[in-house]
């Protein structure tokens, strides 16, 4: 994906690749790689520190000397976390997992049905649908949080995972999103399949699924990664221990746990670890679905 | 960004809707679908959106009119008293409403510009090629995929007065080591700013840096060609090039601020006293913790005309630019026609 475009991209600030390519310039864009190398080592070392310290004893959690490897290396913060009866760790980690997967389905599928319609036929109402789809992209979420609390306890999912799953899967941007990608889909392949006298769904279903595939699994991965961090929502709608998600729970881990920062950072990283391997096996999908968000404007 | 990009030659301009005319042959079937066909495709996510958006886009403007206590029978309307109430800074909601209006307007103003700024350098530097530049980005990416929760509690630990790492390191380079750095002001929001803008500066410098590989390098080497230097390029090569896209970073940053969070109810909790209570906590803690629904819905509808009034400030500010241009341009084209 970078590839092609890398090619065809000057670097900015220095000269690209012209005759002036003396020694001050290069040496000004060595140095500025190695800031950048050196810049994203102090980035990311939070999160090593996390990681480290999950391994380390209470004590040694609560030194006032950081430490880089643990010493002695130990699993019991994590033998703490999981004997907890009160913080059910494993019990969040597979409610988070079972809700982020079953809300991005249900996004990929609501989203991808709804989006092509949009996208290919033309019918009454079209317009009014679309208009609220993307007047609904810029209403900030927070008007809805109070009457969805509401209309969540009539239905009766209140402290269950239904109502982290549903209510988050009416997705306006999953809608837009699929809808560009459609539109920029040449279409000949469904006209030929319509010559050929299969309905619209099977167009739909055997035709136009297969080509959408990429834009659906980063949908999904996006769907996911939103619902699995997603905070606010999950605090006040899950109260009962065993009901929590991963991040709802660590907000009832942290004030269980006030000074085992080696338990808290164990329950942090139990919460990191999936979207991390999600992230660093389909990272292009993740980036280039967020890139794309942007150039919605 | 290559499904688009390879498409982009051939397809029309994606518009806010499909043209209706137009001499676009793909794209739409000659064919057209049974009346019910688009509504069959449409019905499970309008089920959702109806339910889950619309309804409650609406069913907050009547409880907002309503005394709603969640936990009585009975929700008297009071018309518009819960808003008056609001308005008015002297009254039990009025006040600490006002004060958590205050904090998210102190961090919204504080971490915007960051947020602009720092992810457009780094977007800047990794726009080249160079060895590892993929898994850089990766990196810089890395913490928006974590959520605001670990985050919180990683930091809450990270800035902790006593044991915390930041106050050793702080104090081997020999700065002040002993800052209450989540229960001293202005620590506290120098904390939540610092670490939020850790967090989602990839976000921003992700959609940056695609906006940056759309800009044709043909421009760039035309500046060149003409002796532009480095800052000129800068000015009238790349910001122009980004304006469309800096509009909804700009847009989406102010968002993002004025929801947060997560960050002050983990990391500060807050505190120091109420002075990190945001108004999305405020909200919350009013609708549904003391289940005071009316007045929490009359506040997310105020926090909401705010918002949408900054919106429409920055819209303003970025299309004026274009107006002022087609202005100049219009002047030019009357002086060439007299």
């Amino acid at each position: 994906m970078t590839s092609i475009q890398d090619a065809a991209t000057p670097p900015v600030a220095g000269p690209g690749g012209a005759a002036d390519d003396t020694l001050r310039p290069a040496r000004r864009r060595a140095l500025r790689y190695l800031a950048l190398y050196l810049l994203a080592l102090v980035f990311v070392s939070p999160l090593l520190y996390m990681l480290v310290t999950s391994f380390k004893t209470r004590a040694e959690a609560a030194g006032t000397t950081p430490s880089w490897i643990p010493d002695p290396f130990t699993l019991q913060a994590y033998g703490h976390l999981l004997a907890a009866p009160d913080t059910p760790v494993l019990t969040w980690f597979a409610n988070s997992l079972i809700a982020a997967g079953l809300n991005a389905a249900l996004v990929v599928a609501t989203a991808s049905l709804a989006a092509y319609p949009l996208a290919r036929m033309e019918f009454r109402g079209k317009r009014v649908v679309f208009g609220l789809v993307i007047a609904m992209l810029m209403v900030p979420g927070v008007i809805l949080v109070i009457p969805n609390y509401l209309i969540v306890s009539e239905l009766g999912w209140l402290n269950s995972l239904t109502a982290i799953i549903v209510p988050t899967a009416a997705s306006a941007f999953g809608v837009f999103f699929m809808r560009q990608f459609f539109v920029n889909l040449p279409g000949e392949l469904e006209e030929a399949a319509l010559l050929d006298g299969a309905n619209r769904f099977q167009v739909f279903v055997q035709v136009v699924v297969p080509l959408a595939r990429p834009a659906m699994a980063t949908l999904a991965l996006l769907a996911f990664l939103t619902n699995w961090n997603d905070f606010l929502w999950p605090v006040y709608v899950l109260f009962s221990p065993e009901t929590r998600t991963l991040p709802a729970g660590l907000a009832t881990l942290q004030g269980a746990n006030q000074v085992r920062y080696d338990v808290l950072m164990a329950g942090a990283v139990i919460a990191s670890v999936p979207v991390m391997l999600l992230f660093s096996f389909l990272q292009r999908f993740i980036i280039e679905g967020v890139s794309r968000s942007g150039l919605k404007g | 960004m290559s499904p688009s990009t390879a498409h982009a030659v051939d397809a029309p301009a994606p518009g806010a809707s499909a043209p209706a005319t137009g001499g676009r042959r793909h794209g739409r079937s000659p064919i057209a679908p049974a009346p019910a066909t688009p509504w069959l495709f449409l019905a499970p996510f309008l089920a959702l959106f109806g339910t889950f958006v619309l309804l409650p886009a609406g069913l907050g403007v009547w409880i907002s009119l309503h005394d709603w206590d969640y936990t009585f029978v009975s929700h008297p309307f009071v018309g518009l008293r819960n808003y008056l109430d609001l308005l008015d800074p002297s009254s039990t909601s009025g006040g600490p409403f006002w004060e958590s209006m205050r904090a998210t307007g102190v961090f919204t103003a504080s971490s915007v510009p960051l947020l602009l700024v720092v992810p457009l350098l780094v977007a800047l530097m990794m726009n080249a090629r160079f060895p590892g530049r993929n898994f850089l980005r990766a990196v810089y990416f890395a913490p928006y995929v974590l959520g605001v929760a670990v985050i919180s509690v990683l930091w809450r630990y990270l800035l902790d007065t006593n044991i915390g790492p930041v106050n050793h390191y702080l104090g081997l380079v020999g700065l002040p080591d002993a800052t209450a750095w989540l229960t001293s002001q202005p620590a506290a929001w120098v904390s939540l700013v610092a670490v939020t803008v850790w967090w989602t500066l990839g976000f921003n410098a992700v959609i940056y840096l695609a906006a940056l590989q759309d800009i044709p390098a043909e421009l760039y080497e035309a500046a060149q060609v003409d002796g532009a230097s480095v800052a000129q390029r800068f000015w009238n090569v790349t910001l122009p090039g980004l304006r469309p896209v800096l509009m909804f970073v700009t847009v989406n940053t102010i968002i993002m601020s004025a929801n947060m969070f997560g960050q002050s109810y983990l990391m500060t909790e807050g505190g120091p006293g109420r002075s990190t209570r945001t108004a999305i906590m405020r909200i919350a803690d009013t609708g549904l913790s003391s289940f005071q629904m009316g007045s929490a819905a009359a506040m997310s509808y105020v926090l909401t005309l705010v918002l949408m009034l900054l919106s429409g400030v920055v819209f303003w500010l970025f299309r004026d630019r274009d107006a002022v241009r087609t202005r100049a341009n219009v002047r030019t084209r009357e002086k060439v026609r007299s």
